[in-house]
């Protein structure tokens, strides 16, 4: 199924009983704007333990190659768990 | 070839299940459905169906299993009473609002308390709004054809919502009667194979299914299309009909006119009651008085229209409910007929009767004394008790 | 071999971001951990709760897996229908992928209105791993008491006064009444991931029903902060709280054996759920629950060993 455009949508367009005909639509939804603080990495100090990616609530820590490259900023809605978590102290919240 | 066995309702609705053999069955026994119950176990244990027979807990996890199985893309069946069905009452409106064509068959049995095994109305009456289809069967041979059917206008893409068909419990479910069966494979071939639009399981198409509404979003408008969906059984249920009958020679409308066509008194009734009340009209008609009879088959949606009209022109007419009826207005089917003749204008002295009620025996008398309480308004044009009892012991 | 992290963040994470639960949830970080290590794609069934209000709100879902929610003491007879479809459907050749069956309830959803359900499904032998993210309470409607509400606790139906210090009663042992239905049951904790992937790995293995019980820290209903999640689970499984475990055979395992057990009030402190009991007024309240504690943990070794015997 292509992308869903939900916008102008009528009730009659949408599939029986609704059900949402697709999945993980809800990463078009940005809850970054709850955040009051931000995570940044300190990539000297990062080991790539992950466990900042494991203990994230909001699956907001990019990691590629095995490696954290960053945080999906339009995502995390900046519990801080991801620092407070970190051996290495590698990320600090930072205010928005 | 058809068959034709003496067999009674509860083996007649087992063997219309086992000709439609659904992918999974979530049920759970009780009084006085359990025959049928039993009756599927036995083809399951004899490698005589394909069914997944889940023998729930409860009702409640009945249902729930069919909710979820005919989500997951299976075609799903199931079949209760009474206190069973009153278990299963969230989720009756979530199957009906998922819009799932689960078909169930419900043994009409009276509603505790006092406890009471026996027949009376009062069970499905409280789901007629749940936005089920509901279809009613005078005898185990309409038993059969309307479950059958069932099946047809569940998954029929103008509908697409669960249907309940109903039969008197005991009276019916558990009296022998003579039951043309059809050969399982033209069953078959009537309903087809099931093939839903976003089954769960589709490892390549991931679907959410019962997503949460409360934010303002479609709510309002679903329920709209589900009512919308509802009415359009009407006619699916029709088509259907049209083409059962060409497989069966069994013809079925919204409802059976009985000897209507000239007649001036007539009683509306659903189930059993109304095949007693059949030879009462006969023994009226013997005596030259035109009598007639309309039994109620699709009950939700409520075919208003084609009801006023097959009322309209009688001097006085009486409703039967076999459920209790406590608003001071009367039993379920008076209001919906009544209801019917006021908004479409259509004047026609009507008389309520309660009776049956708990399986209390519903005699030829009693439906005699319904016909002349009418015989006599028709004279006078008074009604002197809107709302009255059958068979009540003094 | 449980995978490792690196393994795992290679996979698109089966819950999308975008769901609406607090900042810090305890039960997000659960469901990801459950659902990254399945090798299959699964089909996961939600009671009502947080976690379900919150990933699927129309039109917006965060499973990227199917999803099916139908009420709120029912998850465990949905996921039997939906498992029992896959029978029907794989029998008869109408369907060929191959799925896990996941089951999430909160301990509202599971301890309490949904047990019934769940008993049922396990007694059937529905291949389903049922997971109970257990906050201890009704977080989703505003904090009320559950079977699962620790005593002392404070809850917007287990209130301190001047004649109640939080919850009477202790919390029942849901992880032993499944454990007593048979098939694979454990109890787990997000501090400890790799733990609760190999059992999530092992439920997924095991032809037949299972069952994790998982602590779901909340920072709103526990009154701690949001960066303190993980931290509580930890300092659960610290002071015996809750214990890991797991039954297999009917043979209890102890996965975690704290070296020192520290004592429940380092874990109860800091949360402002049981503020009230660190007033003079109910240190009898502190020995009860530390009492709790040790008499749970000493019937677990107890059970391990006999486990044992044979």
């Amino acid at each position: 199924m292509t992308k869903w455009n939900y916008k102008g949508i009528k009730a009659k367009d949408l599939p029986k009983g609704a059900v949402i005909p697709e999945g993980g639509t809800a990463a078009d939804y940005e809850t970054g704007g709850w955040r009051t603080k931000h995570p940044v990495l300190d990539k000297e100090k990062c080991i790539n333990c992950l466990f900042c990616y494991a203990f994230c609530p909001d699956s907001s820590v990019i990691v590629e190659n095995g490696k954290v490259v960053g945080f999906d900023l339009k995502h995390c809605k900046g519990c801080g768990i991801c620092a407070f978590e970190c051996p290495k102290d590698a990320i600090n919240m930072e205010d928005e | 070839m058809a068959r034709v066995e003496a067999i009674t309702g509860n083996v007649a609705v087992a063997e219309a299940m086992r000709a439609v053999e659904p992918d999974v069955i979530g049920v759970y026994p009780i009084t006085p459905q359990t025959i049928i119950v039993e009756a599927y176990a036995e083809y399951v244990a004899q490698g005589e169906v394909g069914t997944e027979f889940v023998a729930a807990e409860s009702e409640h996890s009945a249902m729930s299993i069919c909710v979820g199985a005919a989500a997951a893309g299976a075609r799903t069946m199931t079949c209760t009473s009474s206190q069973g069905l009153a278990l299963m009452w969230e989720e009756l409106y979530i199957a009906a609002g998922l819009r799932l064509p689960i078909v169930m068959f419900d043994v009409n049995r009276s509603l505790s308390a006092p406890i009471n095994i026996h027949c009376d109305h009062s069970d499905t009456m409280g789901a007629r709004d749940s936005g089920w289809i509901q279809i009613f069967s005078e005898n185990a041979q309409e038993a059969y054809d309307n479950f059958i059917q069932a099946v047809r206008i569940a998954e029929h893409p103008d509908v697409m919502l669960p249907v309940m068909v109903m039969m008197d419990g005991f009276v019916i479910s558990h009296s022998i009667q003579r039951v043309e069966l059809l050969d399982e494979d033209k069953v078959k071939k009537f309903v087809g194979e099931w093939k839903p639009d976003y089954p769960l399981l589709d490892a390549d198409h991931p679907v959410t299914w019962g997503s949460f509404d409360g934010l303002g979003g479609f709510y309002f408008e679903y329920k709209k299309e589900q009512y919308d969906a509802l009415q359009r059984a009407k006619d699916v249920s029709q088509e259907v009909a049209k083409e059962y009958a060409k497989l069966s020679g069994r013809e079925y409308g919204l409802f059976e006119k009985y000897k209507m066509d000239d007649a001036e008194v007539a009683i509306v009734a659903a189930g059993s009651t109304a095949g007693t009340a059949k030879t009462v009209v006969d023994t009226y008609r013997q005596n030259g008085i035109k009598a007639g009879l309309i039994k109620i088959r699709l009950y939700r949606p409520f075919p208003a229209e084609e009801m006023v009209e097959a009322l309209s022109g009688l001097k006085a007419a009486a409703v039967l409910d076999r459920s209790p009826g406590y608003d001071v207005l009367g039993g379920p089917i008076f209001q919906d007929i009544q209801s019917a003749l006021y908004q479409s204008g259509t004047s026609v002295p009507l008389v309520n009767y309660i009776y049956g009620l708990g399986g209390r025996d519903v005699l030829v008398s009693h439906i005699e004394k319904a016909y002349e309480d009418i015989l006599n308004v028709a004279k006078t044009g008074k009604v002197d008790k809107k709302v009255d009892y059958l068979g009540l012991k003094e | 071999m449980v995978a490792t992290l690196k393994e795992l963040a290679a996979k698109e994470d089966k819950l999308s971001p975008g769901h609406r639960l607090c900042a810090g949830c305890g039960a997000s970080v659960v469901a990801r951990m459950i659902l990254n290590a399945s090798t299959l794609p699964v089909v996961v069934a939600s009671a009502t709760g947080c976690m379900e209000v919150s990933t699927t709100i129309f039109p917006y879902t965060s499973w990227r897996s199917s999803f099916i929610h139908n009420a709120f003491e029912n998850s465990g007879a949905t996921m039997s229908g939906v498992e029992a479809a896959y029978r029907a459907l794989k029998r008869k050749g109408k369907m060929k992928d191959e799925f896990n069956f996941v089951a999430f309830g909160g301990d509202g959803g599971t301890f309490d209105i949904g047990l019934q359900s769940l008993s049922g499904a396990f007694e059937r032998g529905h291949r389903m791993l049922y997971v109970c993210y257990d906050n201890e309470a009704y977080m989703n409607t505003g904090i009320q008491r559950s079977g699962a509400t620790p005593m002392g606790a404070w809850t917007t139906t287990s209130e301190v006064g001047k004649k109640q210090a939080g919850k009477i009663q202790h919390r029942k042992d849901l992880t032993g009444i499944m454990a007593a239905h048979g098939g694979y049951v454990a109890q787990a904790s997000p501090s400890n991931w790799r733990d609760l992937v190999k059992k999530a790995e092992k439920a997924f293995a095991f032809d037949g029903p299972s069952f994790i019980n998982v602590l779901a820290p909340c920072p709103r209903g526990w009154r701690f902060p949001s960066e303190q999640t993980i931290e509580f689970a930890r300092l659960a499984v610290e002071t015996c709280y809750w214990p890991l475990f797991e039954v297999e055979g009917g043979k209890y395992k102890i996965n975690v054996k704290p070296k020192t057990k520290k004592p429940v009030t380092e874990w109860l402190k800091p949360q402002g759920r049981f503020k009230h009991l660190f007033k003079d007024v109910n240190a009898d309240k502190l020995d009860e629950l530390q009492k709790f504690v040790d008499d749970q943990w000493d019937r677990l070794l107890a059970l391990e060993s006999a486990c044992r015997l044979d």
